[in-house]
């Protein structure tokens, strides 16, 4: 297999964002096509991947700098389907934006490639570039809206992450400073080799990376663009940021963390580290979002909150034995069900925004009555957000937990359980105020075909996974099978 | 497999029910029916098939479900002796609450649905034998529970529904966390292996779990001073859901006490035997005097009602095999009682449009057949003899009697209350002047209202002439049970 056929993936999405590109230049009365076409990119992006899961053909392509594994896989998957339901939540709103319909598809296109990168990449550099291939088209979509809210949210988006970006390449260099090597496999045989003598340096750049990411992860101290970036940016580009961008991130995270940094001596410093951020992006992202009236706000921290759920299964990294890889796989699992139900809940924020033109959680009273479906759905992702069965987002915390107490983190885990129900007041108080309170009008609330096919399938996947959640869980164990030779 | 069947029959019933084309919600209601009969004749064919003599469980299905992590999770239902007559019940009740919403108008096909998921996880509560299994069903019970009340409720429904949830949800967080302090030590959901694990090494002490399992399982009971979600629920709830409320979401957490706390750590359960009765004798006796001043018929019945669940945590603290049958049969007693009695107040209240008992009086002769079977039903409650009750709480007395005295004494006089609180109510209900604004108001007169009425009734003479029917099962159950808190 060659390297351009291990690229495959990212390449059939960068040619349907240029198609799309082509298209609304030349032929500019065909634009409703575009979105289909952008489909079709991210139906051929899977289906690539598809073949070479059948072929069951995993290898390590560009000099071992981007690995097709297991893991990437799932992670291409996972970015197919993201981007496909952000396309199909964008197309009202953008045609009734009416400019730059290409531009837009192309950028969300050529982010989703550049996620897809993220996850396979295996070299710092090659880490750093696909982060700033995804990142550059969000900074614009962020500031996409015509308002002066969409482009505050734009900028400050920008000038954060340029300061993140910056965070990171010094870690990057410490390391490679410390290695001589920009290969993740490389720098844990080097880190084993030459033991703790250089283990200061080795943490201030882990620190450094973490800060870095943590921005992209939208983890407490870094979060403090979330809520305007989500309240400001458009709605469908707000969900790419929280499920997308922050999938990414956690992904890269693990595996620089598990495959690179996994020594010994190092993991229990940074478990530790990512236990106090868990615990802190919990509590605070929870205890902000009870007091917030905008519904995209109250998202954007919860979020943060949940971000802090994901990390428990960083934290648990000191699992011994067999076990080893639980918190890894408790993460990929609980980003799998996040991004069903957030994608979900977004989705119908999109739609009900469209149509009463508000994002005060007030004026979501009586929605039942308005659109029972819009209503149910919402609820029913609220409720898989705050880890209540039936539902993906139970097993998720469900397994994640688990995993936290195999670690010896059983105080960790007590935070996190007391903050779902923290949790549960502001979520649960949305779907209180759309079945019991009064409704402000009485026009029905109507969805469009395209909302109503991604909302469907995602509160769909909610709910399928929520019964039967083992075909999810098998694929995020075996996705970080790639990770148990590594076992202390 | 029929346990399969039986409990999600009622949950693709429900399914088909929605998926009714508008113009044909009128049949809803037909629907729900043949679909509770079918549960019913199901239920009846594994009660008369079940073996007395087995140790165990029987009608056993055990497949791996989820793996999480390091343990599995298992879709794991059997019954056996003790969980068989409450399954019995549950169909029952799910018929009878069927029949008496046959007038329900509005939206009847997300209606009817509800019922039949509320009966589906409640059956799935009886049945599951995997602790996580049983918690999910636990909590599937409230999404039904709460439309039902906050949707098709009266009065204040949407502030009663919400206190539901927000009581049952307390309690379930202390249940789930007891849940995974056992789990987590024994590296099992199972409750067959959970009861003979020792739990040696767990996150919590073992101690902390039971208590934490039995405050959930007490909100649903519910006892003395958790009770106060229970009157509000029920005067603002419709007829079929006070019939499913009183009849069977409340055994749910006597239940839940033998079922959990009781056999998977009879030695804290037997140090704690005291205070279960304790509590036990102090919701008799708050409960009845209570009940005394309650103008309002629904909330007198479910005052009522916590003061006859008093009974059963006495029996079950008294941790004997008399005591803890008596348990038992006072929650299947207390079920077919005090629905028959919400059926007669829902009756009642559908032709009048009012509870306040000052309201009515003398409706003996307006309404004789609707009085007859309120007057049975008060009969039934303050434990005549011959009735179903009067079993029941015999049987608790007699086996608490050595152990905690003094807590019988409390209960009984207990007792001696509630046929005041009864029969004043009859009387200043039933009899007494005419009230001419009640005349010309239809007498109990549809099939679907005699059907119920005679079925509760005969049933509760059938449990109170002939015991052995059930104890028969129930009894080696809790044998079974007593056995290891001697050990």
């Amino acid at each position: 297999m060659n390297s351009i056929d291990i690229a495959g993936p990212q390449i059939a999405v960068l040619l349907a964002a240029g198609l799309v590109l082509l298209i609304d230049s030349l032929a500019p009365q065909q634009r409703r096509l575009l979105p289909y076409v952008a489909l079709l990119g991210l139906a051929a992006s899977a289906a690539w991947t598809t073949s070479w899961v059948s072929r069951d053909d995993y290898q390590v392509a560009f000099d071992g700098t981007l690995s097709l594994d297991k893991y990437a896989v799932f992670f291409y998957y996972l970015f197919a389907g993201i981007t496909a339901t952000i396309v199909l939540a964008s197309i009202d709103w953008v045609n009734r934006e009416g400019r730059g319909q290409g531009e837009y598809y192309a950028l969300v296109l050529t982010a989703a490639a550049g996620l897809m990168f993220l996850a396979a990449s295996r070299d710092l550099i090659t880490i750093f570039l696909s982060l700033e291939l995804s990142s550059i088209p969000q900074y614009i979509l962020a500031g996409w809206g015509k308002d002066e809210k969409s482009s505050e949210a734009g900028l400050k988006y920008l000038l954060l992450g340029a300061i993140a970006s910056a965070l990171l390449l010094y870690g990057m260099a410490l390391l490679y400073g410390v290695t001589g090597t920009t290969l993740l496999t490389e720098i844990a045989q080097q880190i084993q080799a030459s033991g703790d003598a250089h283990r200061s340096v080795l943490v201030l750049a882990m620190v450094l990376l973490i800060a870095g990411f943590g921005f992209k992860m939208a983890v407490v101290p870094f979060q403090m663009w979330v809520p305007d970036v989500y309240q400001g940016a458009p709605t469908p580009v707000a969900a790419f940021l929280s499920v997308g961008s922050k999938a990414a991130a956690f992904a890269v995270v693990t595996r620089i963390f598990f495959e690179g940094l996994g020594a010994d001596f190092l993991s229990s410093d940074w478990s530790n580290l990512f236990a106090a951020l868990a615990a802190v992006s919990m509590t605070l992202g929870n205890v902000m979002a009870v007091v917030q009236t905008d519904i995209k706000r109250m998202l954007g921290y919860s979020s943060i909150a949940q971000a802090g759920n994901f990390m428990v299964g960083l934290a648990a990294i000191s699992v011994a034995g067999d076990q080893f890889t639980l918190g890894a796989s408790g993460i990929l699992l609980f980003l799998a069900a996040y991004a069903f139900t957030n994608l979900g809940a977004f989705v119908a924020v999109i739609a009900i925004s469209q149509k009463i033109g508000s994002d005060q959680i007030r004026d979501y009273a009586g929605m039942w009555k308005r659109s029972p479906f819009l209503a149910v759905a919402l609820a029913f992702c609220l409720v898989s957000l705050t880890g209540i069965p039936p539902t993906a987002g139970f097993w998720a915390k469900l397994y994640i937990f688990n995993a936290g107490i195999r670690a010896d983190l059983a105080w960790l885990v007590i935070v996190g359980v007391l903050n779902s129900v923290i949790s549960a007041y502001y979520y649960l108080g949305v779907a209180r105020q759309m079945f019991l309170g009064d409704p402000a009008g009485e026009e029905p609330v109507r969805t469009s075909p395209s909302i109503g096919l991604s909302l469907g399938v995602a509160t769909l996947g909610v709910f399928v996974f929520g019964i039967l959640p083992m075909p999810l869980i098998s694929a995020a164990q075996d996705a970080v099978e790639i990770f148990a030779p590594l076992a202390h | 497999m029929e346990l399969t069947v039986l409990v999600f029959l009622p949950a693709v019933a429900a399914v088909a029910v929605l998926l009714l084309p508008q113009r044909y919600e009128g049949y809803a209601k037909y629907v729900a029916l043949a679909a509770a009969v079918a549960m019913l004749a199901i239920s009846l064919q594994m009660f008369f098939a079940f073996d007395n003599d087995k140790d165990g469980f029987q009608f056993v299905v055990r497949r791996d479900w989820v793996d999480v992590g390091a343990f599995n999770l298992q879709y794991f239902m059997g019954l056996d002796g003790l969980s068989m007559p409450l399954v019995v019940l549950t169909t029952f009740l799910t018929v009878a609450s069927v029949l008496v919403s046959f007038s329900i108008t509005m939206r009847p096909r997300a209606y009817f649905a509800a019922l039949l998921v509320l009966s589906s996880s409640v059956l799935g509560v009886f049945a599951a034998l995997d602790f996580l299994l049983f918690f999910l069903f636990w909590e599937l019970e409230l999404f039904p529970m709460f439309l039902l009340i906050a949707v098709w409720g009266s009065g204040r429904k949407e502030y009663s529904a919400t206190k539901f949830v927000l009581f049952t949800l307390a309690g379930s967080a202390f249940m789930l966390v007891g849940i995974l302090v056992l789990a987590f030590g024994a590296n099992t959901f199972d409750i067959e292996v959970l009861g003979r694990s020792s739990f040696e090494d767990t996150i919590l002490p073992v101690r902390w779990a039971f208590l934490f399992l039995f405050i959930g399982f007490a909100v649903k009971l519910p006892i003395v001073p958790l009770h106060t979600w229970l009157p509000d629920a029920h005067s603002d709830a419709p007829t079929a859901v006070s019939v499913m409320l009183a009849g069977v979401l409340l055994k749910m957490g006597g239940y839940g006490i033998i079922r959990m706390c009781v056999t998977i750590l009879p030695g804290a359960a037997d140090d704690y035997g005291i205070w279960f009765a304790a509590i036990g004798a102090v919701s008799v006796l708050y409960g009845a005097f209570v009940t005394l001043r309650q103008t309002d018929l629904k909330r007198l019945v479910a005052y009522s009602s916590v003061s006859h669940m008093g009974v059963v945590l006495l029996g079950i603290g008294a941790l004997g095999t008399t005591s803890l049958v008596g348990a038992t049969y006072q929650m299947l007693a207390h079920g077919l009682i005090t629905g028959l009695m919400f059926v007669m107040v829902g009756l009642l209240y559908e032709r009048t449009h009012t509870r306040e008992i000052a309201l009515l009086g003398g409706l003996a002769r307006q309404m004789p057949l609707i009085i007859t079977g309120l007057v049975f039903a008060g009969l039934g409650s303050l434990g005549l003899p011959a009735l179903a009750g009067f079993i029941a709480e015999i049987t608790v007395f007699l086996g608490a009697f050595q152990k905690f005295e003094w807590a019988v004494l409390m209960a009984i006089f207990g007792v001696v209350l509630s046929a005041g609180y009864i029969l004043w109510m009859l009387q200043r209900v039933a009899f007494g002047p005419v009230r001419h604004e009640w005349d010309g108001l239809a007498d109990q007169q549809h099939w679907w209202e005699h059907s119920v009425v005679a079925g509760l009734a005969g049933l509760v003479i059938l449990l109170g002439v002939y015991p052995a029917i059930v104890m028969d099962k129930i009894g080696p159950a809790i044998d079974h049970i007593v056995l290891r808190i001697g050990s």
